[in-house]
């Protein structure tokens, strides 16, 4: 009897799975185009799963193991399935390969119900909970079914009782494994997932045949000349559809819930809901099946949406509210922990664009921030006439006046800070004794455009870029170097689209090849245990977490590292114009970060951004550790005593 | 535009805003001016209005990207009433106000730019015969025929008045702060040209016009022993030591008396 059920079942499952599919398909299509590389994005699905999703899976090995018996025994056993028991080719080594597939699938799903004996938090319940079931009935089932099809059993052992049950459990296994896939259980992530590694917004990411990908961290720039083009993303429906794709493929694992500072600092934000909102915006309808952890302080089943409606209500509720968006500090460390490969920040930064180039609606000092972005080029509205007031005993070289150097030392918008002025003056100290051929902007330099690309405001963004790279444009300079690693990311990496492209340094890494090319002599350090912060936008954003240490070490220093450090490293709170929207948690983001500090027992948290500094020097504790940028540690430790080294002389004595 | 859609339009009040070109204190860049654009707030803030929003001057590109601040508060259109560079914006106002004019006119009480005397709003009502108030803080409630608002007093003290309409009300920094300015609605709002014709300004020519000087302020001097009397003589009303109160005085006394201060205080010389 099973010879006959089982390819009615199979077939049918396959049918239904493929109804589902094209319903899928449409949900997505219905954002905004974004073409893509078809063919070579469906092949290169096995590259981009085995190496690049790995590399991220494989950070949990117990999980990592379990998904690869659980989905490979899966795949290889629906595969043989369909021949063995649908097409009836049970012949030779087949009904074996079947027989260890299944076990092998069976083995790795009770790993996966291990884990669903009291999960994480960060997990989500619901129908999640009833997946190693499926995953159990299926594999048991499709093995026990295959037995007689090795000889192992008689054909009609156990009579008929057996065989409807057998068939009760592989139809069960099919309807969630098979074309639940497609309609939207918890196996739709491996549909969506797929795809999602096909046809990624970010194609570069992923590693190719010729090498490994490429950090792609820079937003994307709006269309402003066109009229017609939309001012970010109003409704699920304006998201490009492989953005919508994206969202749809998430597993519910909770790693970027249990990254997220904002969700630990008790603000209402949690990655996981949003892309979870997303996706029941892009189908229609009401957050109440949600099966995870809220939004701190904001209750489910609340909040509705369909995907031609707004995400955000100018009154009222809609699908989420204002202050979830503005809680985010694009730290992307949900980002960097995504085994999905999804793009949280471009998404928050999207609707983002929306409330603030349509809406006028920026938080709290937004508003003022930007207006004064506008009117004077920096947030704090200070006279752009003032930048170098901080440097005048220190007659920085121009570059209005000397049209070229090797070096252009980028200031930032700490120039109107005391605190980070004297990371800047220890900074020109070094810069100086190393003798290296640098010169300033000055009051040509205006803000990178950061904080306003980051709180929405991309016409004000484009514009304080697109005068800055006609400044830079006529001057001649090997590099950019900066101390502070906002201004970094958007010069190296967001400037581009806009015609600017330049080689950036953060000064931890020129710093670091001034002491390796032994341009600087430091005396031996008298600094006890110090920490290292990593900034997100160096870190996460471009990659850099061995200079800093390198110059630690170089100090003699007894570096010790935080739990949460290098690529997990946690945000100062400071990042993404949070500090402006300030969106009310249950504690602060810089006292959680100061905490692991303190957990290290290091007296000294070495820094290398100016949000950073402000962020953490703002905590106010008990014995809290002293915060220093790693310019004043390398400026404290000159050895005055050695000679210096001019190189501007060195070469022209060579020249000579 | 946004908000002329009210639930009852027959009885929806006609409210025009003038605004004028801004200029940021620090760097000079043309911008909304502040008190105007506390006076369109002021506008946004009522229900059942249909809020217009008038400029008259002249018009350049730099002025456009100001005036687009105020569509960026959620207008679709500004009138816009192209004067001369030399105009007196006076005269095309009052026949632009006479020939469609509005329940309640709201301005800022000082403009950024230009002569920037605060005269502007008192001619007005003066060549409309319509009553002004300054210093407005919050507009209560409006009838048919009148509003009701709170005028704003020195150091924080506030005072209700109920006025017949038509009037003028000039905004200052009492009023609620404007909202922000959304590049959408400020890049695709229209500037509605309305002719009117410019006239020139004849004082203005015979006038010189030279950059302010800062002015030396008048220290004020504490002789304080103690953080509490400190805080008295900060927090003190500013006391019109000196003063006088003439009260029956003939024209005459009075414009002696207000000669006699002017040459005391330096304004006129001898």
């Amino acid at each position: 009897m099973l010879d006959i059920l089982l390819p009615i079942l199979i077939f049918s499952a396959l049918a239904l799975a493929a109804i589902g599919a094209v319903r899928r398909i449409r949900l997505w299509r219905q954002g905004r185009p974004s073409p893509v590389p078809v063919i070579r994005g469906l092949a290169a699905v096995p590259r981009r799963y085995l190496v690049d999703l790995h590399h991220v899976v494989a950070r949990d090995k117990v999980m990592s193991s379990t998904h690869v018996a659980t989905a490979g025994g899966f795949v290889a056993a629906m595969a043989l399935a369909i021949v063995v028991h649908g097409l009836g080719l049970a012949e030779g080594v087949l009904g074996w390969l079947l027989l260890a597939a299944s076990a092998t699938m069976f083995v790795g799903s009770l790993f996966v119900a291990r884990r669903r004996i009291n999960p994480p938090a960060r997990l989500s319940k619901g129908p999640w909970m009833r997946l190693p079931k499926s995953l159990m009935a299926f594999s048991l089932g499709i093995f026990v079914a295959t037995l007689p099809a090795v000889g192992v059993l008689p054909p009609d052992a156990g009579g008929w009782l057996v065989a409807v049950l057998l068939a009760a459990a592989v139809a069960w296994g099919l309807a969630e494994l098979v074309f639940g896939m497609t309609w939207g259980g918890p196996m739709k992530h491996a549909f969506a997932g797929a795809l999602h590694l096909a046809f990624h917004r970010r194609a570069e990411r992923f590693s190719t045949a010729a090498g490994p990908g490429r950090r792609s961290t820079g937003l994307k720039a709006l269309d402003l000349d066109d009229a017609e083009a939309p001012l970010g993303v109003e409704t699920p429906a304006d998201f490009t559809w492989n953005q919508l794709l994206g969202f749809d493929a998430c597993v519910q694992c909770g790693r970027c819930e249990a990254v997220c500072p904002a969700f630990a600092a008790g603000q209402p934000l949690n990655p996981k809901k949003l892309v979870q909102d997303m996706v029941v915006g892009m189908a229609g309808g009401s957050d109440a099946a949600y099966a995870g952890s809220p939004y701190p302080g904001k209750a489910v089943g609340e909040h509705a949406g369909d995907p031609h409606g707004p995400i955000v209500a100018r009154e009222g509720t809609a699908l989420v509210d204002a202050e979830t968006l503005w809680s985010c500090t694009t730290c992307r460390a949900c980002v960097e922990e995504c085994p999905m490969m999804i793009e949280h920040v471009d998404a928050i930064v999207d609707m983002r664009r929306f409330l603030t180039l349509e809406h006028g609606n920026t938080p709290n000092k937004g508003a003022e921030v930007l207006d004064n972005l506008i009117a004077t080029d920096n947030p704090g509205g200070f006279d752009p006439g003032s930048r170098l007031h901080w440097a005048a005993d220190l007659e920085l070289p121009l570059m209005a006046e000397r049209g070229e150097a090797q070096v252009l030392l980028w200031l930032g918008d700490g120039v109107f800070d005391m605190r980070n002025q004297r990371t800047l003056r220890a900074l020109v100290k070094v810069l100086r004794a190393a003798g290296v051929d640098f010169a300033v902007l000055g009051n040509e330099e205006r803000d990178s455009g950061d904080v306003a690309r980051r709180l929405g405001d991309e016409a004000t963004f484009q514009s304080l870029a697109r005068r800055n790279i006609a400044t830079l444009a006529q001057y001649r300079f090997d590099r950019i170097v900066t101390c502070d690693p906002h201004s970094f990311h958007v010069l190296a990496n967001e400037y581009g689209e806009l015609g600017g492209n330049y080689e950036v340094s953060h000064h931890s890494t020129y710093i670091n090849e001034l002491l390796e090319a032994g341009w600087l002599s430091l005396k031996a350090s008298r600094l006890g245990r110090v920490t290292y912060h990593d900034p997100c936008y160096l870190g996460r954003y471009n990659g850099e977490y061995a200079a800093p240490r390198a110059v630690l070490d170089a100090l003699g220093v007894e570096r010790v590292e935080m739990a949460r450090s290098g690529y997990r490293s946690r945000c100062c709170g400071g990042g993404g114009g949070a500090p402006i929207t300030d969106i009310p948690g249950k504690q602060r983001i810089p006292d959680m970060r100061m905490n692991d500090v303190s957990e290290t027992g290091a007296d000294l948290v070495a820094v290398g951004c100016p949000q950073c500094t402000a962020m953490l020097e703002g905590v106010v504790a008990e014995d809290r550790a002293v915060v220093k940028d790693i310019a004043e540690l390398v400026a404290d430790a000159l050895d005055e005593s050695a000679p210096a080294k001019d190189r501007r002389r060195v070469t022209e004595e060579e020249a000579a | 535009m946004p908000h002329e859609t009210t639930k009852n339009a027959a009885g929806a009040l006609d409210v025009a805003v003038l605004v004028s070109i801004g200029r940021h204190p620090v760097t000079g860049r043309t911008r909304r001016a502040d008190q105007d654009a506390r006076a369109v707030e002021a506008a946004l803030a009522l229900d059942h209005a249909r809020v217009q929003l008038i400029h008259a001057g002249h018009h350049e590109t730099d002025s456009e990207a100001a005036l687009r601040g105020y569509l960026g508060m959620g207008f679709e259109a500004l009138t816009l009433i192209e004067q001369a560079g030399d105009a007196d914006v006076l005269p095309a106002l009052t026949d632009a106000l006479r020939e469609a004019p509005p329940r309640l006119l709201l301005c800022g009480t000082r403009a950024e730019t230009g002569e920037g005397s605060g005269l502007l709003p008192y001619l007005l009502a003066e060549s409309l015969g319509w009553p002004i108030v300054t210093g407005l803080a919050e507009i209560e409630r409006v009838e048919p025929e009148h509003v009701t608002l709170l005028q704003a007093l020195p150091r924080g003290q506030r005072r209700r008045l109920r006025l017949r309409l038509p009037a003028v009300i000039t905004v200052d920094e009492a009023a609620p702060a404007p909202r922000q300015s959304a590049f959408g609605p400020a890049r695709r709002g229209a500037l509605a040209v309305s002719e009117q014709a410019s006239r020139p300004d004849t004082a203005l020519a015979d006038w010189t016009l030279e950059p302010a000087r800062p002015r030396p302020k008048r220290l004020k001097v504490v002789k304080a022993a103690s953080a509490r009397d400190r805080f008295k003589a900060a927090a003190a009303k500013a006391e019109g030591g000196g003063g006088q109160v003439l009260t029956d005085a003939t024209p005459e006394q009075g414009a002696e008396a207000i000669f006699k201060l002017l040459h005391e205080e330096g304004v006129l010389r001898r």
